[in-house]
């Protein structure tokens, strides 16, 4: 858990945002409170808090005095928002770039996509992948 | 209520062990050589935080350690501890004085146990010693760790002596608590056991915690400062965070990597066929991250514990100055 090359605060919030944007947490609902998260994942507390900080000041998660913190109304639709912009650049323009290095033509590329090429597509297997 | 969290400041504090004059048969007397354990250190540990200290055997971690509880005194340099909130100008000198001491908890490898008595009387003696001993988490925890209270320390094996010191750091719930490579001789599920009460106790009621490990990897995560200490300096102290950005590590295929790589100071490199992974030093920007993914190559986080490793590497001709970066220093 949370072995990528980001400070595990940047980890925890992007799991947090991916469990929205999957609506495994759904708005108004209340999240791990930063003890929990401590304890579960053996972390230090002020690490699940910072990435929790981040977070309300997206809008993502908000506070409720005495409560915790809680997923806040139109999170899942400013992330969905945020994450398809983003699609292109991140997903797509590497991906291409990389077919375009491979010398792969975008005749091919349109076609693996549409599953024209005899293939069943691969539209739908992407939607597998959480950003 | 919790009492506020203690911080701690050295200022270039000195530690010699065994100087001396010595007669000889002959009437002369000459000095002995002495040890020195700290050489120098200025140090601020910050109140309401999880400290690692780190080093070697020998670095100077356990005397460190004794100075701020008054177990012991610089040979010079000042020692002062005081509670968060008010001016660092205003904390004490521990060495005698009950205020400062009745509020730092230190937990040896020894355990510091009354070995003749039961275990029961070493309790009532922390309690009387640490105004806000908690006498139910001490009964939960050593039922935790299957320790009976009625039994004599002495009859207690490594592991389980190592847990009732843990119990008493715990229960103390001093504004500073030190625990000085506690974990030997526990088993995995004790030492995890003992990590997660560490954290459920701090989140409940905030302190100052200093640890000391070997087990780096086991507790990187724990930490929001981590100091490391070698040969009797402090080699570096700053915020976990800030010791992640020091490195990182690419693993994909060769020729991929060592364009990614490109005059980036290479900390570690290993090969497996095609594969190669190199460990290098600083932060990626979003750039070099981006061509990453687009390449193949996997960008890796840099383990506390090989940065560790490669700092204090005895072969390291000479130790960088005061607040400068160390990395540079390190490996050929």
């Amino acid at each position: 858990m949370f072995d990528g090359p980001e400070p595990i605060y940047v980890q925890i919030a992007q799991m947090i945002r991916s469990q929205v944007l999957a609506g495994e947490l759904a708005e108004e609902e209340q999240v791990m409170s930063t003890t929990q998260f401590a304890t579960t994942f053996r972390i230090n507390p002020a690490t699940a808090a910072k990435a929790f900080t981040g977070l309300v000041e997206e809008g993502v998660l908000y506070k409720r005095r005495g409560l915790g913190m809680f997923v806040a109304p139109g999170a899942r639709e400013r992330l969905l928002d945020q994450h398809r912009q983003a699609y292109y650049d991140d997903v797509l323009a590497p991906a291409l770039a990389q077919a375009a290095v491979l010398g792969i033509p975008t005749e091919e590329i349109v076609a693996y996509i549409t599953g024209s090429d005899g293939t069943d597509g691969a539209a739908h297997q992407t939607t597998q992948e959480k950003s | 209520m919790t009492p506020e969290p203690f911080g701690a400041r050295l200022d270039d504090v000195v530690v010699r062990f065994g100087k001396q004059r010595r007669m000889t048969v002959d009437g002369t007397t000459f000095k002995d050589d002495a040890t020195v354990a700290l050489a120098g250190v200025d140090l601020t540990i910050r109140p309401g935080v999880i400290t690692g200290v780190l080093g070697r055997n020998g670095a100077g971690k356990s005397t460190l350690l004794t100075l701020l509880a008054a177990f012991n005194r610089p040979t010079s340099g000042t020692v002062r501890l005081g509670p968060d909130g008010v001016s660092p100008d205003t904390w004490e000198d521990p060495w005698e004085n009950p205020w400062v001491t009745s509020n730092v908890q230190l937990v040896r490898e020894s355990g510091d146990l009354q070995d003749d008595e039961k275990l029961s009387e070493t309790l009532r003696y922390y309690a009387d010693l640490r105004p806000c001993w908690d006498a139910d988490l001490a009964a939960r925890l050593l039922d935790m760790f299957e320790v009976n209270p009625r039994k004599k320390p002495a009859a207690l094996s490594r592991g389980k002596r190592s847990a009732v010191g843990a119990t008493i750091g715990l229960a103390a719930r001093a504004p500073l608590t030190i625990f000085d490579e506690v974990y030997l001789g526990m088993d995995a599920p004790t030492r995890y056991a003992f990590y997660d009460e560490i954290l459920a106790d701090y989140a409940e009621h905030p302190r100052t915690i200093l640890l000391s490990s070997h087990l780096v990897e086991e507790v990187e995560r724990l930490f929001e400062d981590v100091i490391v200490l070698d040969r009797g300096g402090v080699l570096l102290a700053e915020t976990a965070e800030e010791m992640g950005r020091r490195g990182f590590s690419l693993t994909g295929p060769a020729s991929a990597v060592e364009r990614l790589a490109g005059d980036r100071r290479v900390l570690h490199r290993q090969q497996l066929g095609g594969t190669l992974q190199v460990t290098l030093e600083g932060a990626p920007d979003d750039g070099e991250a981006t061509a990453a993914r687009a390449a193949g190559v996997e960008l890796g986080a840099l383990p506390l514990q090989d940065l560790f490793v490669r700092l204090t590497d005895p072969a390291r001709s000479e130790r960088p100055a005061a607040g400068r970066p160390a990395v540079t220093e390190t490996d050929r």
